[in-house]
């Protein structure tokens, strides 16, 4: 079976969990901005962790199903409906074949997980679905057009899953290799200031505008390699917090590095919104 | 050998020279000492340490001698780059020399990074600076050199070395095993044809 692209917005991508274990040859790891909201959309139609979910960029995704499937959408909330009825956000969703389901613009946060009974079943390349951004390693783009082939599911969608949702908060960090290639200390100086989201920001990192955190050593460093989360300081001083398909290695100081748990949020925050840090306990 | 923290998981390991990181990450890869073992010019990131306790007293039993040369890899090169004049006159040698010297080199793959298989080719003993305004594109299988690094472009991408020729060598498949010819590691030479 498949679904078929009716209507596409910004972005529209195949991710699964990544695919670690390929940086020493330049891959980045890719995989679920939001991790968690995918991971759910997953349980919800009873795939399994590792299974491929659609990362819907704010809304503008339409599709049908040639056979009856169960779907789910949870992240960023946006308007869901089925054949222009409105269906539940964060459940599992019955697709007749034929029906047509629409994701409108979430009012908050920025990624949408659309999970699939069955999981969205492209080419694995390097062991993953995901598409990655930087290297071109993965599926392309989803397309309007596209039919995407669905695996067979494994078992029944879950009666009820209804997670507490994600505490939203600084994001806390713990130091990093370079945090002394800042002038003072780094972590108090970065958990001190406020900053917005850049608009540049992707899938790479989430730019950071604000007080520039003052560098002691302005050189470049012998290109070393980089962690999921990485808070690398650029000459200018303004902070880039490593996402997914970040690159392998890089020659910027790392002064600090965000926790696992929180990033999460760096998928879901908007250009303009306030970030802060605070040191992890 | 210097350990520095990189948040929860993962710890950068300081060595004194790209064959060492080289060898150090082999050493490590071997042991299934983390998920990504990323060798760097002078370090070695461990990213998703096994055992986060443990691997300080597994890394002070490493030697630099512990790992065999590499394999062997020939790439042969077309030597017509835009850059392979000015190149020249940076080297106070004519064209001939440049193609001479690189193809009297032995490289080392010491680490990747850029692009997937962009290999950081080291073994030059002299330097060429970057670009000052990086090229919007750069062909695949463009033989290149910056600082002291040789590499070839994998794919077209943009890129800011100066190009002294060309390959048709396929440097990354995604579906070939492995996917790069040049992982870390791997000894180069380059034959003019």
């Amino acid at each position: 079976m498949s679904l078929e692209v009716v209507a596409v917005g910004p972005s529209v991508l195949v991710q699964d969990r990544g695919r670690p274990g390929w940086a020493h040859l330049g891959v980045p790891r890719s995989g679920a901005l939001d991790g968690p909201a995918a991971a759910l959309a997953n349980r919800l139609v009873g795939n399994a962790p590792d299974d491929a979910c659609l990362e819907v960029l704010l809304g503008g995704l339409a599709l049908t199903s040639d056979e009856g499937v169960w779907v789910a959408v949870t992240g960023a909330r946006g308007a869901l409906e089925v054949d222009g009825r409105p269906a539940g956000f964060g459940e599992a969703a019955r697709l007749t074949p034929g029906s047509v389901l629409r994701l409108g613009r979430p009012e908050t946060g920025l990624r949408s997980y659309l999970a699939v009974a069955g999981g969205i079943a492209v080419d694995p390349v390097l062991g993953s679905r995901s598409t990655d951004t930087l290297g071109r390693v993965g599926p392309p783009a989803v397309a309007v057009g596209d039919r995407l082939p669905v695996g067979r599911p494994a078992g029944p969608p879950a009666a009820v899953d209804t997670p507490r949702p994600p505490a939203t908060g600084p994001l806390r960090v713990t130091p990093g290799p370079r945090a002394d290639r800042v002038a003072g200390d780094a972590l108090d100086l970065l958990c001190r200031t406020t900053y917005a989201v850049s608009p540049d920001s992707d899938r790479v990192g989430l730019r950071l505008v604000g007080d520039a955190l003052p560098l002691a050593v302005r050189d470049e460093l012998p290109s070393e390699g980089m962690v999921l989360g990485a808070v690398q300081v650029p000459p200018d001083g303004r902070p880039v917090v490593f996402l997914a398909d970040h690159p392998t290695t890089g020659g910027y100081p790392v002064v600090a590095v965000v926790d696992e748990r929180d990033l999460w949020q760096c998928a879901q925050l908007r250009p303009g919104e306030p970030v802060g840090f605070t040191r992890s306990r | 050998m210097h350990l520095l923290p990189v948040g929860r998981n993962a710890v950068l390991v300081e060595v004194a020279s790209p064959a060492e990181a080289v060898s150090l990450a082999t050493w490590a890869r071997d042991r299934s000492l983390a998920v990504d073992v990323v060798p760097g010019a002078r370090t070695v990131l461990l990213d998703g340490v096994v055992d986060a306790d443990g691997v300080a007293g597994v890394l002070a039993t490493w030697r630099p001698s512990a790992v065999e040369p590499g394999p062997l890899v020939e790439i042969p090169v077309t030597y017509d780059g835009p850059d392979l004049e000015d190149v020249a006159s940076r080297w106070g040698c004519d064209v001939d020399g440049v193609v001479a010297r690189h193809v009297a080199t032995e490289f080392t793959a010491a680490f990747c990074g850029f692009s997937p298989g962009f290999a950081y080719l080291a073994g030059l003993d002299v330097e060429v600076p970057r670009l000052d305004t990086p090229r919007t594109r750069v062909p695949a299988g463009s033989v290149a050199l910056a600082e002291r690094w040789c590499g070839v472009y994998p794919t077209a991408t943009p890129g800011g070395w100066r190009v002294i020729g060309r390959t048709q060598a396929r440097l990354w498949d995604a579906r070939r095993e492995p996917p790069a010819l040049l992982a870390p590691g791997t000894r180069v030479r380059f034959v003019a044809g």
